[in-house]
């Protein structure tokens, strides 16, 4: 049998397939502007007896592809458990919203939060700043560890962060030290948000935004404690998904 | 609605077109959200009647008592005693501020940071689509929130009848010998408002239907207990939310009706979800109509909402008033011992509502708690993250959502509210 899962986000769409629990097809495509078509394409020539979707899409899927759905937080829960079996407390910063999850020694989530309406501190609000500074999402993070001074940014609104951008630009400040310290000030609200739920090892950073080292480095430092990275951070939620799917069906 | 009401609301000074749109909009929400429900009672078609004719019908009741010679009374909170207003032949009416409305021109009025409801009571006012509003005799309102009294301020230039009551905001003896005072005072009021001299028969009779009104009340709560719950929490909730306007003795026989039929229903198991849904108990400010908003969210997420621990809910309805007395001073105190006892966030220290919580998530078998706050609300939010962590200590999941009556956040809702409904299987 295979299960596939589906994690459709504000930025991109993942796509997981397992045969006998192991992976055997990982796709991921943009949402662009109708994410249902694009979920169909990402399909096109997977076989799969049972789908499970997830993300904000999930509902559209669910209206156009007769699928079940849970949510991402019980999907990155159940994804990165299966991963690192010893996780206790999930940090999932995505394209338009961040998580932080208390999960059981079951791989159950237990409480979790929500970044509130607004993108700041999300992977959409990293690649506005990142535009504004001139640099490709993978140079953000990169550039921002080159670093040897902080700068501190005091907004986290998207418009008005970009605005103290440009004028920081404007007064001569580099860079990359401006990236450090947008980095930072991300990492503040996720370490805030953590410490609402939980800080217990192991600590498991996923989603998009964990692909960037400068936030892994900074994230560790804030925290005092080691913090794991799968290898594919941002399809957890679908990997998790494609494992209910096949738990469930 | 029908049409001959036209001229009943051009008459109480209402502007058509914007009522128009007003009542399209709630007309179309309660469709979309209350006619979509599966396995309804068939006693709720009474609630339909009502809520179509929520502007209709009932405006022209009250327009008839007041032709009579009754006056109609308009309030905000649930610290107006009914039983006073009832013991003047006067007729109570609790004020829906559960839609924003006009919201531009109370922008002009109110600062950003006002919670909706506050916001919902000018902007029905200032858009001037509010009957209820329009036909009031007196509107009451009353020192609780700091948000509440200040804009109180600003409605009286609105609202000339305004009569504000001023509430205690401890539970000590000068607390009980302030709403003493001032439930004397407001009886006085009433008194010359209708003319008429309230005494210890009529207070009695004023008190007898209030209490059977939250008997009524009662008894439904009662049968949410059952698993299957033989009602939606939006069904529940309109019951609890209608309480506010409708004829107390009709309100009473239609939700005693309902109640047969839930018995029923229990006996043969049935049920408006399957059994074994999760259940939550919804804890915090009222939802006055149509603020449906959360609980809609919370039962099309997979669970069932089987207690509102709010103003517009048990809080509010919880106790009865002691009739026993034989004077009106004797009546009088019952009253004040009654009102006394409403554990409102605006009182500090205020433990009884924590131990409400716990006491109805208990009494209805509630397996989470979610606790809703009215953005800029400060009593309830305050209380918000210390009963949080109260009930997560005795192993009570609890969600605490801050909101408005704006639907721009449903989406995120939505993920939070399944996410927690998930933690509950
Ligand atoms: S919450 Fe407090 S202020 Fe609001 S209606 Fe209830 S008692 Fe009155
Ligand atoms: S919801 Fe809160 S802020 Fe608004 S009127 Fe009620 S107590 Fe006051």
């Amino acid at each position: 049998m295979r299960y596939a899962g589906i994690d459709i986000g504000s930025r991109t769409i993942e796509l997981v397939v397992l045969r006998d629990g192991e992976i055997i097809e990982s796709r991921q495509a943009d949402s662009g502007f109708d994410p249902m078509t694009q979920a169909k394409d990402l399909l096109a020539g997977v076989e799969h007896d049972h789908i499970i979707a997830t993300g904000y899409g999930r509902h559209l899927f669910e209206l156009s592809f007769d699928a079940l759905t849970v949510t991402e937080i019980k999907a990155y829960a159940v994804g990165v458990s299966a991963l690192f079996p010893g996780v206790r407390t999930i940090l999932d910063i995505g394209g338009q919203d961040s998580k932080a999850i208390a999960v059981n020694d079951k791989g159950k989530a237990i409480k979790f939060e929500m970044n509130d309406r607004c993108a700041a501190g999300t992977g959409k609000f990293m690649e506005i700043m990142a535009n504004t500074l001139g640099y490709s999402i993978d140079e953000f993070g990169k550039e921002a560890l080159k670093a040897t001074k902080d700068i501190q940014i005091s907004s986290m609104c998207t418009v008005f962060a970009e605005s103290e951008v440009t004028s920081l630009l404007a007064r001569g400040e580099k860079p990359q030290e401006i990236a450090l310290g947008l980095h930072r000030s991300i990492v503040r609200r996720a370490v805030a948000m953590l410490k609402r739920v939980s800080i217990k090892e192991a600590i498991v950073f996923a989603g998009g935004v964990a692909r960037n080292s400068c936030m892994h480095h900074l994230l560790e430092e804030a925290l005092e404690k080691n913090i794991l990275v799968p290898e594919n951070p941002q399809a957890m939620g679908a990997f998790g998904a494609a494992l209910l799917a096949g738990g469930i069906c | 609605m029908s049409k001959n009401y036209k001229d009943m609301w051009k008459n109480l000074g209402l502007k058509l077109i914007p009522h128009d749109a007003l009542l399209e909009v709630l007309g179309k929400g309660y469709e979309d959200i209350y006619l979509t429900q599966n396995n309804r009672p068939e006693s709720m078609a009474y609630f339909n009647f009502v809520m179509s004719e929520i502007h209709g019908l009932r405006i022209k009741e009250l327009l008839d008592e007041k032709t009579a010679g009754r006056k109609v009374i308009g309030s905000f909170c649930v610290f107006v005693p009914e039983e006073i207003v009832l013991a003047a032949d006067a007729t109570l009416i609790g004020l829906c501020t559960g839609a924003d409305f006009a919201t531009e021109e109370v922008d002009k009025l109110l600062q950003r940071n006002t919670c909706s409801l506050i916001k919902s009571a000018f902007g029905f006012k200032v858009g001037k689509v509010c009957p209820y509003i329009e036909s009031a005799n007196m509107i009451v309102g009353e020192n609780t929130c700091d948000g509440k009294k200040k804009s109180y301020e600003i409605l009286k230039n609105l609202v000339p009848n305004l009569y504000v009551m001023d509430l205690p905001q401890m539970k000590s003896d000068e607390g009980k010998a302030l709403l003493k005072a001032e439930y004397l005072r407001f009886k006085e009021a009433v008194e010359k408002l209708t003319g008429i001299s309230i005494d210890a028969t009529r207070l009695k009779k004023g008190i007898d239907i209030v209490n059977n009104k939250r008997k009524a009340i009662h008894r439904l709560s009662d049968l949410r207990k059952a698993d299957p719950s033989p009602i939606s929490g939006l069904d529940a909730l309109l019951a609890n939310q209608v309480f506010f306007y409708d004829n107390p003795v009709r309100f009473t026989e239609s939700v005693n009706k309902i109640c047969d039929e839930l018995k029923k229903r229990i006996e043969k198991k049935e049920g408006v979800f399957p059994k074994g849904t999760p259940r939550i108990l919804l804890s915090g400010c009222p939802m006055a109509v149509p603020n449906w908003k959360l609980p809609w969210i919370i039962e099309t997420s997979g669970a069932v909402i089987v207690g509102e621990e709010s103003c517009v809910g048990e809080r509010g309805a919880r106790n009865l008033t002691d009739d026993s007395g034989n004077t009106v001073d004797e009546l009088m105190e019952a009253i004040i011992n009654r009102y006394f006892k409403v554990d409102c966030a605006i009182f500090t220290p205020n433990p009884d509502r924590l131990d409400h919580i716990v006491e109805m998530v208990e009494k209805y078998q509630a397996n989470g708690v979610v606790h809703y706050g009215l953005q800029f609300c400060q009593p309830y939010l305050m209380e918000s993250m210390p009963v949080e962590k109260a009930l997560e200590e005795k192993n009570i999941p609890t969600l605490r959502i801050d909101t408005d009556y704006s639907m721009e956040d449903v989406g995120q809702l939505k993920t939070r509210v399944e996410a927690f409904v998930e933690l509950l299987k």
